[in-house]
């Protein structure tokens, strides 16, 4: 299917894609690979797109010593390969090379992902529980969200109507995994775990588990606690409002976050 | 040396590599206008109102509805006992049927003013209650067809239940398969276009498997002398049972015709998910009755089709069920029945195996029941009850007529494929360990119909002046690969190199006649009218040969290996194709080298045996195939490299139904599965490689000794991997799990398990 | 409509195009190229697939005019005259192909894969593929031509 019809500007920098999202009902254009499904099915008929794509000065993984900077346009395949988030946050470009397929990955963007705010998306689930700082630039200028406070409903995020994602800073972890379980290879999440060792105490996330990524803080307070990764991960369904859907119920996303977050905690 | 039997490359692939396959979509069509249809986004409504009048404000727009549409109504096809007042309004006028029925046409100049038009045309719906599942079709509530008066659109077999059947029996077992509905997928989406010509012929190009057979439904449809109408099916994008005629490419001619502008449609996907046929939908209740020994003697099938909004084929492929109900199994008593619902969904029809695997998911079902029940091995048990090699030809309790078979010894080479007793040693294995990913091992052995109705095919040699070969097939291949198998099959008979013979197909003016393909007919009825009259063509040639060599008839002999006519014995005095077909030119004697011939075939029953291995994760619930190994004996193999492929995508798609794909609805009527986001149409990551193995029984009811393959490998692997499921789940209390048996299906019946 | 300018198969073009028109149908519509294929609507079955700046890219998950400045390669633009493409030969020698509708996508997928992997295993293979999808041949056939081009230094 074909897009209903909009105008096209192309930004030259962040400041000029901020001044451009003033315009009315204008949406960002990173990599397309979430928003052009969307524009494609006429589930969104923006007046405006505005194209960031081309603004390669967001795309980066910077080394910030205990932090890693990643610039909003970097692309799931340069994740996946860069030997900076390897190294220091692994879990990173270990789920980046099981978003989508290879030609999404090529094209999409951690910011693009990420401002998506699908609740079924990885990445999302990954900055939550490292406890990420999110760097937007809007027309007041530069702010830093807390992952905590980014995520506000399914693909809603704190992001105002005229600001971007400019950077993305997540902290080194002393280990990581994240684990996935899809129907299908290419699918979405049915659910998946995210969990971390970040400055001696583990945190651990939740995909698909309810309206945005959560942070499954049963766990991590059974954890704090000295519980084992089995009893540990039977809070595992503590505060969350898993989906019922053509893939799985609600019990049963219930039963595959305790045992994913078992196998992770076992992995760490 | 002979070609057959010989893996050869395919002749046809270079456009289709080089990215200039003739699909419809791609053929210029100067002026044409792009057709896009309004379709009702309700189950069941009565529409109170179109206004087209924001639409028609776009440049260039028309809108059309059914009041302005007189066509017929289309079907139902002339089935025994299907109500005629069940036939579909080609757009719908005061109620629609299902989600996706054609409310209004809109006309323009390209597509995206199309889809945007669409957008704008008004629809006033009343919504009407949806029926969804047999089940509540079955209480009559609600009815589609209010004149009819019930849902019921078609029954078949025993009408009421003998209930001594199994009289004798020590033990009996009931049980239920779910042959979940599908969509067929072909990775092209269905596209037509159509011209009416100055002499006011109309020319229309579709993407279809029955080119031949859509002229006549569409000579009808629009009241039109067949000679008026030429179909053109160019290279089509698959079709695998789904792409037979229906109201779009009716209404893409007619438009056409009225307007007087060529018009062309091409299907989005989303629009294909719900307005494209769909197929299986039955419900499959089984008893299976034996002796102690484990000899089966009665059988029970009870089949509820779901046949969507419209009955058409699927009403009818319940009775092919039926008719191979007894699988490869000796059964002396046999009763099979059916009922058909429509219900407001998309309408079913053949799909891939069309009525066949059903019958074999129910069989091989009741008989793994059965070895529980007896505590006996499932192979064990099927051994005890195979129909005996030497027993054919042998017509069934259920009335089929198996040609050839020995499935005895499809299920040795099967299991000796396997490894099975390493299998069953790793099982147990995995089963003292305890760990979290347990094996099963499933096993199906089938036999299936193929030219099931005792079809007719065309085939036409014609030499040419230049001495090389002309095939005219009314076999239509949509990937199957007849450019080479059936001009490997004329090079046999003819001594022709490869390179030296055409095939053409697909263009109902340069083939007299033909049925197209399905039903995996084509090799044994469309092959066979090629050899035949490649046989006839080299005795006129012999003739012909004769008459200039000033020699006797009978003394004239083909060297195939030169392709050159000589006496016996007189090797150099001969004339080769060139020679013979140049001087029969000049003569005006060249037409004598043209033979056309019908071949009608009686059906062939291929078999085979599968097994499958899964990998099942008890914690996740997420099952792993690991391995499948497919037998499919298909009598004789003329390009053993095209049969395997056709295995290959079967497997495929068998697999798919155990595992991955259903299409749902819920309980509006609103399809939950209508994009391939939705619906789990699996990539190579989702599935492993292979193994097919090769066995051959010829069949004697054909000139080639050939069967059908396309659908065998289907046919045969979903019930293989649904038993290796449950096997799996054994231990564990499960007895059954619901096809896809992956994921919440299995969870679920793990769950029931431990409860 | 905004101009856009890019190569494709080595051929320089300027065209004026509407912002909303993906690529897929410039390439098939404005370009005549219709070899690159549309499968689906959800960038789900990879047919469209074409090489942009090398990489593989859904050519219906993108707009003509992201495409501005880059270089395209559709299936067009592999073989040199008549000697196909490793990748192709391949395919044609494993009959990886029965329809052909999935073909284009999935010989420029492969050769995307081969060019950042050039010697994958059977499963990184499968993995690399499942960006596109296929009805006819089960997949099978296209690994072998897959490793076969991989073995030929495709």
């Amino acid at each position: 299917m074909i897009p209903a019809a909009f105008q096209y500007e192309r930004a030259g920098s962040v400041d000029h894609a901020v001044e451009l999202l003033g315009g009315e009902d204008a949406k960002l254009l990173a990599g397309g690979q979430s928003l052009i499904p969307v524009l494609r099915l006429r589930f969104a008929r923006p007046s405006a797109l505005v194209d960031i794509g081309r603004l390669d000065e967001l795309r980066y993984v910077r080394d910030d010593g205990d932090r890693i900077a990643i610039g909003a346009l970097t692309r799931h395949a340069e994740l996946v390969r860069d030997p900076v988030l390897a190294a220091r946050c692994a879990l990173i470009p270990q789920a980046a090379a099981h978003i989508g397929d290879p030609q999404v990955r090529h094209r999409g963007t951690i910011g693009g992902s990420v401002a998506h705010a699908d609740p079924a998306s990885d990445l999302g689930t990954i900055l939550l529980t490292l406890d990420a700082e999110l760097v937007a630039r809007g027309p007041g200028g530069e702010r830093t969200i807390p992952a905590a406070a980014f995520f506000t409903g399914p693909f809603e995020t704190a992001l105002a109507p005229q600001e971007l994602l400019t950077e993305i800073r997540v902290p080194a972890v002393e280990s990581g995994t994240y684990l996935k379980l899809a129907r299908r290879s290419a699918d979405w999440a049915t659910v998946g775990v995210a969990a971390a060792r970040v400055d001696g105490r583990v945190q651990v996330g939740l995909t698909s588990m309810g309206p945005t990524p959560l942070r499954a803080t049963g766990v991590e307070e059974a954890l704090a606690g000295g519980a084992s990764p089995a009893d540990a991960a039977a809070r595992a369904g503590e505060g969350t409002d898993p989906p019922a859907d053509i893939s799985a119920s609600g019990e049963y996303r219930t039963h595959l976050a305790q045992v994913l977050v078992r196998r992770a905690l076992e992995q760490l | 040396m002979s070609i057959l039997g010989h893996r050869v490359l395919r002749t046809e692939d270079a456009r289709f590599l080089r990215g200039e396959g003739q699909y419809v979509e791609n053929l210029p069509l100067e002026a044409a206008l792009t057709a896009t249809f309004v379709r009702s986004p309700f189950a069941h409504a009565r529409v109170t109102g179109i206004d087209a009048s924001a639409a028609e404000a776009l440049p260039n727009v028309q809108v059309l509805t059914g009041a302005d549409v007189d066509v017929p109504p289309f079907g139902p096809p002339p089935f025994p006992g299907l109500d005629a007042r069940m036939g579909r309004p080609v757009v719908a006028r005061d109620i629609v049927r299902f989600v996706g029925e054609i409310v209004a046409i809109v006309l323009s100049e390209g597509r995206a003013a199309g889809e945007d038009a669409a957008e704008l045309v008004a629809v006033d719906y009343d919504p009407l209650p949806a029926v969804v599942g047999t089940a509540a079709a079955a209480k009559d509530e609600t009815v589609l067809f209010p004149e009819v008066g019930t849902n019921v659109a078609a029954l078949g077999g025993a009408p009421e239940r003998d209930e001594s059947l199994f009289d004798g029996c020590d033990a009996v077992v009931s049980g239920r398969v779910v042959s979940q509905r599908m969509a067929a997928c072909p990775l092209e989406p269905r596209s037509a276009a159509a011209e009416v010509g100055p002499d006011g012929r109309v020319t229309a190009w579709l993407s279809t498997q029955t080119p031949h057979q859509d002229r006549m439904v569409l000579a009808g449809m629009l009241g039109l002398d067949p000679a008026q109408i030429r179909v053109v099916a160019p290279d089509v994008g698959g079709g695998f049972g789904a792409k037979m005629l229906s109201v779009e490419e009716i209404l893409v001619v007619w438009l056409a015709r009225r307007l007087g502008r060529p018009v062309r449609w091409t299907e989005t996907r989303s629009e294909s998910m719900v307005a494209l046929n769909h197929g299986r939908a039955q419900e499959l209740s089984f008893t299976i009755g034996a002796n102690r020994d484990g000899k089966v003697l009665a059988f029970r099938l009870e089949i509820q089709a779901d046949v969507g909004a419209y009955p058409g084929l699927g009403a009818f492929l319940p009775n092919l069920t039926g008719l191979m109900s007894s699988g490869v199994y000796a059964i002396p008593r046999i009763e099979t029945s059916s009922r058909a619902f429509v219900t407001n969904t998309t309408p079913i029809s053949a799909f891939r195996g069309a009525g066949r695997p059903e019958a074999t998911q129910a069989i091989e079902r009741a008989i793994d029941l059965l070895a529980a029940e007896l505590e006996l091995d499932p192979a064990e048990l099927r051994r005890r009850n195979f129909i005996p090699k030497d027993a054919f030809p042998h017509t069934t309790a259920s009335h089929a007529p198996y040609d050839s078979g020995d499935y005895e010894g499809a299920l040795d080479l099967a299991l000796r494929s396997a490894g099975y007793e390493e299998l069953r040693a790793e099982q147990r294995r995995r089963r003292e360990e305890g760990g979290p990913k347990q094996l099963g091992i499933g096993i199906s052995t089938y036999v299936e119909i193929t030219n099931g109705i005792d079809e007719t095919e065309f085939g036409e040699v014609e030499i040419t002046a230049d001495g090389g070969a002309i095939l005219r097939t009314g076999s239509f291949s949509h990937g199957q690969g007849h450019e080479t198998t059936f001009a490997m099959i004329a090079a046999e008979q003819l001594g022709l190199p490869l390179e030296k013979i055409t095939v053409v197909k697909g263009d109902t003016d340069s083939v007299a006649s033909g049925t197209g393909t399905y039903g995996s007919k084509s090799t044994q009825i469309g092959g066979s009218a090629a050899k035949v009259a490649s046989e006839e063509v080299v005795v006129r040639a012999k003739k012909l040969t004769a008459d200039y060599l000033e020699a006797a008839e009978s003394d004239i002999v083909l060297d195939p290996a030169l392709g050159s006519f000589h006496p016996a014995g007189s090797p150099s005095q001969g004339l080769t194709w060139a020679e013979l077909a140049a001087r029969a030119a000049d003569d005006g004697r060249l037409a004598e080298l043209t033979v056309a011939h019908e071949f009608k075939g009686a059906p062939t029953f291929p078999f085979g045996a599968h097994v499958a291995v899964v990998e099942v994760d008890i914690e996740t619930a997420q099952v792993e195939l690991k391995r499948l190994v497919a037998v499919d004996d298909a009598g004789t193999l003329i390009n053993p490299l095209i049969a395997e492929g056709q295995v290959h995508g079967g497997v495929a798609t068998g697999v798919s139904q155990a595992l991955y794909e259903t299409f749902t609805y819920d309980e509006d009527g609103t399809p939950l599965t209508g994009t391939f986001v939705g619906y789990a149409f699996p990539s190579a990551a989702d599935l492993p490689s292979w193994e097919a193995v090769e066995m051959v029984t010829p069949t004697p009811r054909n000139p080639l000794g050939a069967k059908g393959i396309g659908e065998s490998g289907t046919i045969g692997s979903t019930p293989a991997v649904q038993s290796a499921v449950i096997d799996a789940l054994a231990p564990y209390g499960v007895r059954h799990v619901e096809m896809p048996a992956n994921g919440e299906n299995v969870f679920r019946a793990l769950r029931e398990a431990k409860a | 409509m905004t101009r856009i300018s890019l190569t494709v198969n080595g051929s320089r073009h300027e065209a004026d195009v509407e912002p909303r028109q993906l690529l897929v149908y410039f390439l098939r519509e404005e370009l005549g190229l219709k070899g690159t294929n549309v499968g689906c609507d959800t960038s789900s079955c990879g047919a469209c697939t074409v090489l942009v700046d090398g990489e593989s890219v859904k050519s219906c998950n993108q707009l003509a005019v992201q495409a501005d400045g880059c270089e395209v390669t559709t299936i067009e633009g592999l073989a040199e005259g008549d000697e196909l493409h490793p990748v192709q030969q391949a395919f044609h020698e494993q009959h990886a192909l029965q329809c052909g509708y999935c073909t284009p996508g999935f010989v420029l997928a492969s050769v995307s894969l081969l060019a950042e992997n050039p010697d994958p295993s059977e499963e990184e293979i499968r993995e690399a593929l499942d960006g596109n999808l296929c009805r006819c041949t089960g997949y099978h056939n296209i690994v072998e031509a897959v490793q076969a081009a991989a073995r030929a230094g495709a």
